[in-house]
Formats: C-alpha cells, structure tokens, sequence
C-alpha cells in the first residue's frame, strides 16, 4: 500500500514546537514527527497520551515479588527445609534481596517485551525513513496526504509556520 | 514586602505552636515528676527533658544543615531546574547556628544523663564504675575532643551556609557569572567537608548514645533519615509559598521533581536500614544485636510498634503513594507524603535515642512538646531568612532554565 506524505523540514526545535501547535491548531492532523534527539514538551504539543507501560510494569512488579517469596518459602521452608546459620525455616529478612532483585528482573523483561509487543519492534525489521536528514540535524514533520488534500494550501502553512522546505514522498508499506 | 507577610503568618503559626508546646512540656513534667525516683541519675522528667531537646535538636539542625547541602550538589551538578527552590534551602540554614549553641548547652548540662561513656571514672582502672570496653574508646570519645568536633562540625555547616548564601545575595545586586563560579568552588569543598563531618557527627551524637554499640552503617543511616526529611521540608515550604501566591513559575514540574527525589530518598533511607538490620540480623552477634533486641521487643515490647511503625510511614507510604507519577504532580498528595515523611523521620530519631538513654521511661507529651517547639523556633528563623531577599535569586545564570523547566 502507498500513502503520500507532505514533509515539512525545520531547522530549529522552538520554531517546530510553534509549529506544531500552530499545524494542529489550524486543523490538520500530523501523521508523526521525526527528530534526531528527544525534544522536550513535543509529547504535548503533538496531543500524545501517556503510556500506560507503568501500569503493566506494577504488575510485572507484583509477579516477580509474589513468584520470589513463593520460591523461597515453599523451597526453604517446604521442599527440602535446611537450617542455616540458626535461623528460622522461613527467615523473612535473608529473603528481601532475592525478591526485590527477581521483582526488578520480571518488571524490565515485562517491560521490554511489552513495549516491543506493542510498537511492533522485532529484530532485523526495516524502518521506513522519510528524511534521512532527520538522523542528523533536521527535524521533519510528516503529514499523511488523502485524496482530497491540498498540498498547496499545506505548503503554505507549513512555510508560513517557519518550514525551511516542503517535499512530498510517496512511502510504500508492504 | 508582600513575603514578609507570609513570614509573619508562618511566624504567628510558629508561635502558636511553641506555646502549645511549652504547655504540653510543663504539664507532662508535672505528670513524670511525681514518679521520679532518686539515684545517680536526675529525674526521670529532666532525663526526659534531656533526651527529647538532644532528639529533636540533631533532628532539626540536621535537617537545617541539609538546606545547605541541597544547594551544594545543585550547584556543583549544574542543575538549572532547582534554582526556584534554591531560596528555600538557603533559609534552611538560619537554624544551624541556634541549634548548634542549643546542642553545646544541652550537651554540658545533660552530663551522664545522655551519654553514658560520661559516667564518672568510667575509664578509671580504680573506680567501680570502670568499664574496659569505654576505657577503649577513650581516645576517640574524651570531653574535649568531642566538643572540639561539635563545634568544628558546626562552624564548617555554618561557615559554608553562609558563604554560599552570601555569594547568591551579591549576585541578586551585582549580578553577572562570577558568583557562581565561586559558589562551584565553594559548594564542591563543602561538599567534601560534610561527606565526613555528617558521618562522624552521627557517630558522635547518636551512635555514642548507645557506647558499647558500633555499625558501620550509621553514618549513611542518619545522613539519609536529615537528607530525605530536608527535601520533604523544601517540598512542604515550595508548595506552602505556591498556595499562599508566591513563587509564580513554580509549577507542577518542579515539584515532580521534587517528589521524585522525596520519593527515591525514601527508597535509599530503607535501604541502608535494611542494610544495616540485615547485617547485624544475620551474623547475629551479641555485642551488635543488642541494638536490636532493645527496639525488638525489648523493655516489655515497648518499642516494637514504633519499630514497625517506622518502616510503614517511611517506606511503605511514600514508596506506594508516590509510586504513580500524577501523584508527583499533585500537591495534596504531595503535602500529606512529605508531612508523613518528616513525622516518620523524626520518630527515626526518637527510635535511635530513646531506648540508650531512657529505656522504657520515655514518653510522647514531653518529646512531643520539645518537637513544636523546635519545630517553631526553626520555621520562625527559617521564615524571617526567607522574608530578607528576593524568592527567586533573579540572577541567577540557570533562572532561565528553571522558569523553562520541563520534565
């Protein structure tokens, strides 16, 4: 499938959060923005809501804690009992390490493939770049362009927004 | 002008405060007072007396210390985003000196009371008082080297608190970067003085409490139990100003981050306790676990509440309230926290000095009472140092960045 993009190139981040808010403003919906480091308050700017990745990481969290404290007890004071240094069976304190550690494992693991699963990551995938200028010093703002757009129209308040240049490409996604 | 207003509000609060808290105090000295037994050791209402001023004391002027600090590492780090709250640590400070004269007086007129390494002939092979262990420890803990220490540790907090505070005044009228590159060399040589004399005053003026008692996490463990209650103090005093209408560009921003570092310190303040249960817990050894056995269960269970008490408000709570970030943004959530935290953290301190100097003759009316007044005295001095410059230090180079501060 084909899908037609304006690009609006920016030189400067200030001059591209203005824009952004001036783009939306005006009622145009921004398909993506590419810059070549994370920029502050853009998340904002482009409307994006917050991940909800913290939610799935608490209960990722909770596994881990409950799958170490399970481990520990039914081990040490269930399966095969051993006394170690004059200490109860099921000896709370010697269990803390092990449990935030495997509570930190299971929560970044979680974390990582959830957040894979989701963006649709996978190893040796081809990301699709729509200005390679955009990995180095240009920040690109990309507008999905339908049937019935008008590119000069877009052109015009791109440029009008403090866009140093307007091209179009055409993206083929398989 | 208009902050002298709310100085004055805060200082009428502070007021109302100290006289219900001398009220508080003299009603319970009436109550103890009845039941004092006689003995080598004063009264059981002026050992009381004694324990809770020297409690509340090292909580507060540590607490007044860490003001300094807060802005030491701001400015050695280049953190641009403090700078809206860097007036507020600065006034911290006015307390030091206070307490450190309050410190010395109680210190001298307690005697043995407080410290039993102070005991008459403890260290004299002769007297029947003689104990081998102390006598070793004669050489670290003598009269005049610990006062020497006292008021070594105290003038550099003091010396360096008002060095930085100055520098940032003369900057407010001069302006320019000059100030702040002397305050780079200022803050990252005080920072190296307080590494040690935070560590070894804990050593000196808690840990000693308990004489025949060591851990070598104590330093850490009290550094980390003043650091976390100063940043709940700046917090509380950020978000006190905001509502009352000051500090403009403070926004939720800031106090994220805030929150955060109230949030983490938590984490790091259990951490270190564990560190140092887990420790003594698991090598079990008599001369370390008595620490423990007296807090755990010790004196009919007296204290064993209070033990786990302490964990739940200064672990638990802000660790599972704060955990969220739009809870960080929030200043009620963040009031209730940082309220729990300093409460939390001075019962941290009842916990680590009650128990060695009054075993289970301690109370709460008088340790109570001692606290507000204390807590008074500071919020009077820490208000009037607020109300003498400008909120913002307005030239600051980073002011720019703060006012612009994202997170």
């Amino acid at each position: 499938m084909t899908k037609r993009y304006a690009l609006g190139i920016f030189e400067d981040e200030d001059v591209l959060l203005h824009a952004i808010e001036n783009v939306r403003a005006a009622g145009v919906k921004i398909y993506d923005v590419f810059s070549p480091y994370p920029v502050h308050g853009i998340d904002d700017a482009l409307g994006i809501e917050r991940s909800r990745l913290p939610i799935a990481a608490f209960f990722y969290g909770m596994c881990g804690l409950s799958f170490a404290l399970w481990m520990q007890i039914y081990m040490l004071g269930f399966d095969w009992p051993m006394i170690i240094g004059g200490k109860p069976h099921i000896g709370l304190p010697a269990f803390i390490p092990v449990s935030f550690e495997l509570t930190v494992l299971f929560c970044c693991h979680g974390m990582v493939i959830t957040f894979y699963t989701i963006s649709g990551l996978y190893p040796r995938m081809k990301v699709p770049v729509m200005d390679v200028r955009s990995t180095d010093d240009k920040f690109v703002m990309a507008i999905e362009l339908k049937e019935d757009s008008d590119l000069g129209n877009l052109t015009q308040l791109l440029r009008a927004n403090g866009a140093s240049e307007v091209n179009e490409k055409e993206m083929t996604k398989e | 002008m208009a902050i002298g207003l709310i100085a004055s509000a805060m200082g009428w609060g502070a007021g109302h405060h100290e006289v219900a808290g001398a009220a508080h105090g003299a009603a319970a000295e009436h109550g103890a007072g009845a039941s004092a037994h006689g003995g080598e050791h004063a009264p059981i209402w002026l050992r009381r007396l004694f324990a809770s001023l020297w409690q509340s004391n090292v909580f507060f002027l540590g607490i007044s210390a860490v003001g300094t600090v807060f802005v030491a590492i701001h400015t050695v780090a280049y953190a641009g985003w403090s700078i809206m709250v860097r007036r507020i640590a600065e006034a911290f400070s006015a307390w030091i000196l206070p307490g450190g004269v309050i410190m010395l007086i109680v210190f001298f007129a307690s005697g043995h009371n407080l410290f039993h390494w102070r005991t008459e002939g403890i260290m004299d092979p002769a007297s029947p008082n003689y104990d081998a262990i102390i006598a070793g420890k004669a050489g670290f803990l003598n009269l005049g080297f610990y006062v020497a220490r006292m008021v070594i540790f105290i003038a550099i907090w003091w010396f360096f608190s008002k060095r930085l505070r100055d520098l940032s005044l003369q900057e407010d009228q001069i302006g320019g970067t000059g100030f702040w590159d002397k305050s780079i060399n200022v803050s990252a040589m005080f920072l190296v003085l307080y590494a040690v004399s935070s560590s070894m005053s804990a050593w000196d003026w808690v840990m000693s409490i308990d004489t025949h008692w060591f851990s070598t996490m104590f330093g850490w463990y009290v550094f980390a139990s003043w650091w976390v209650s100063g940043i709940a103090g700046i917090l509380l005093t950020a978000i006190y100003l905001k509502q009352a209408g000051y500090l403009r560009f403070l926004n939720a921003n800031h106090l994220h981050d805030l929150g955060k570092l109230m949030f983490g310190f938590s984490i790091f303040w259990t951490y270190v306790w564990f560190s140092q249960f887990m420790l003594i817990w698991y090598a079990n050894l008599p001369e370390e676990a008595v620490y423990f056995n007296q807090r755990l269960g010790g004196f009919d269970g007296k204290y064993t509440w209070l033990f786990f008490f302490n964990l739940i408000i200064n672990f638990a709570f802000p660790f599972l309230v704060l955990m969220t970030r739009d809870a960080k943004r929030q200043m009620i959530m963040l009031k209730i926290v940082a309220t729990a935290v300093l409460i939390g953290h001075w019962l941290d301190f009842y916990m680590m000095i009650m128990p060695g100097t009054l075993q289970g003759d301690s109370g709460f009316i008088i340790e109570i009472g001692t606290g507000l007044v204390f807590l008074g005295g500071f919020l009077l001095l820490m208000t009037k140092r607020l109300s003498q410059a400008s909120l913002v230090p307005v030239n600051h180079p980073f002011v720019e960045e703060s006012v612009h501060h994202t997170t």
